[in-house]
């Protein structure tokens, strides 16, 4: 699992998809999420793009891409448990499934470790 | 005491920090044609009697629309409001000219606001309405932002027969976030003329039911095309009391409705303030600009109202928000809520018809009169006929007669070509007696 400065975590299933999802420290910071607005298959965005939204009780907070990618498809169970953004954000709540058009850019992410000291800093 | 919040210290100061020589360096931009030079032109102060003299003759030189007989339309309205609407809407648990920002103290406002909703929402058959905008004009852009936010196409068509005071706020808040518009050019019975302009690129279709020139029009062949080619149809209404007789814009397939409210309870007041309304789909939800005002219940379980999805709202999504230019007219919602309550759906439908028969009883008078042709082939209480003569010459020439016998449409067009364009309305406040007086003035001025 690697993560991005904007606090999504990836994880690549090693047949060019993986996950995306938010981390605890983003569900945490967010708050009680009560919707979460998630882009249609087949949508390419760049690394950095916004593609999707969650919403809380008190922010909407736009989700950025950590590296290249397709949508394959967004978490259907989430339109019915949002909360569960809050309850296991980086098991089962994961946002997306996705194609990985450039896997090298993963390289690019910090790895738990990496994250947790950039945590430290902010 | 006079309010100097600054010294030429404190400004001495502000300026070193952003690096500005003198206060006049930040007016650089303005051309020097414009700067002013000296004090403006005016009379020392005056006393209070002496300047209300001066005002109330000036305000005399005015002709009112109840002085005269009134025929003005496209896009302000004039119909009765009944007493009972002024009166209601000045008491203390309704006095507000905006929603507040502790809105849950304000029970009443956010009552009225909620029924108000429902109003709009039954009105135009559309299964969401928002608490209000500024006025038509902008609900129209809010309504054009919001779909190219949902179909990420960049390009709005504009009907020829769009209001153009609209069209032009459409085009001012398009152009500012790099939506392209394409207007096509004024034509009386033009909404179908944008089926020929869609493309791949584009987020949605603006058209009027009854258009600018008066026109109504089935927009439902229109509505299938348009979502076919996965764009929005924006459905643009300026006089909200046609929706007492014709077909709903829902009924239409209408995605989005932007439409003026003044109609319903709020006076012509030259111009304004105004109340916007905009109704949308179920699924558009998230991405509907404005307040929202939401059924609950309190922490013991009675029934309260509250704001609610203000996560799409600007003083939290900031940049990102669903408008930046939205708010809500509360105190002509309040009003077109109550003209509405007081009026009723048979009521609404009763005032419609009366409208309709004043206006077509019109345009029989005056198709009658030699040199008037009559424009607009369907419509519900204005149309457009053309004249032998500047329609700008014989409004004038009207006026003088006391008669306000319509909008010319050069007045609201900038382009050539429609000189000779008079709009015509006629409301429930038109009596026979303005009718033959409007009949006889339009005959002496053409002879």
């Amino acid at each position: 699992m690697r993560f991005s400065k904007e606090h999504e975590w990836i994880k690549d299933q090693g047949d060019g998809t993986a996950f995306v999802g938010i981390s605890n420290y983003a569900a945490e910071a967010l708050g009680d999420v009560v919707f979460v607005d998630l882009p249609e298959a087949g949508r390419v965005v760049k690394q950095g793009e916004a593609f999707g939204v969650v919403e809380s009780v008190k922010a909407a907070s736009d989700i950025y891409a950590p590296v290249d990618l397709e949508i394959i498809e967004g978490n259907p169970e989430l339109a019915g448990d949002p909360e569960a953004v809050n309850a296991v954000p980086e098991q089962g709540a994961w946002l997306v499934r996705v194609k990985i058009t450039d896997p090298s850019q993963l390289e690019a992410l910090m790895d738990r470790a990496a994250y947790e000291d950039f945590l430290g800093t902010l | 005491m006079r309010y100097l919040p600054l010294n030429d210290a404190d400004r001495a100061q502000m300026l070193e920090v952003i690096g500005a020589a003198s206060v006049d360096e930040l007016f650089i931009d303005v051309p020097p044609a414009a700067h002013l030079t000296g004090p403006v032109d005016l009379p020392p102060h005056a006393g209070e009697m002496e300047v209300e003299a001066q005002i109330r003759a000036l305000a005399a030189k005015n002709l009112s629309p109840s002085r005269a007989a009134f025929f003005i339309g496209a896009g302000a309205y004039r119909h009765h409001i009944p007493a009972s609407v002024d009166h209601i809407i000045q008491r203390s648990e309704y006095l507000t000219s905006y929603t507040p920002y502790q809105p849950e103290i304000a029970q009443g406002t956010l009552q009225v606001l909620y029924e108000f909703q429902t109003q709009v929402a039954r009105l135009t058959g559309m299964a969401l309405a928002n608490a209000s905008l500024y006025d038509g004009s902008t609900a129209a852009a809010e309504g054009v932002l919001m779909a190219a936010r949902l179909t990420r196409r960049r390009k709005a068509v504009l009907s020829g027969g769009l209001h153009p005071h609209y069209r032009e706020t459409v085009e001012t808040l398009a152009q500012a976030v790099g939506i392209d518009t394409e207007a096509l050019p004024p034509e009386v019975d033009a909404e179908a003329a944008v089926l020929r302009h869609i493309g791949p690129d584009t987020a949605c279709v603006v058209v009027q039911t009854p258009n600018v020139f008066g026109t109504a029009t089935d927009l439902s062949k229109i509505a299938e095309a348009v979502q076919a080619a996965g764009a929005l149809l924006i459905v643009v209404v300026t006089e909200v009391m046609s929706l007492g007789l014709l077909k709903s814009p829902a009924e239409m397939g209408a995605d989005v409705v932007a439409a003026e409210g003044q109609s319903i309870g709020v006076p012509l007041s030259f111009g304004g303030p105004y109340v916007g309304l905009f109704a949308t789909r179920d699924k558009y939800l998230r991405q509907m600009p404005g307040r929202l005002c939401g059924e609950t219940v309190d922490a013991e379980g009675r029934r309260g109202f509250v704001l609610t999805l203000s996560t799409r709202e600007q003083h939290i999504r900031r940049e990102k928000a669903t408008s930046n230019i939205c708010t809500n007219s509360g105190l002509c919602a309040l009003a077109f809520s109550i003209h509405l309550s007081l009026l009723g759906q048979e009521g609404l439908k009763r005032v419609a018809k009366i409208n309709y028969a004043k206006a077509h009883a019109l345009k029989d008078a005056l198709m009658a009169i030699d040199g008037v042709t009559v424009l607009t082939p369907r419509f519900f209480n204005e149309f457009t006929v053309e004249l032998p003569k500047p329609a700008a010459e014989v409004v004038e020439a009207l006026a003088q007669k006391g008669v306000l016998g319509g909008v010319p449409f050069s007045r609201l067009h900038g382009g050539g070509g429609f000189e000779n364009w008079l709009i015509i309305a006629a409301t429930e406040t038109n009596t026979e007696a303005d009718q033959a007086q409007f009949v006889a003035a339009l005959t002496e001025v053409l002879a």
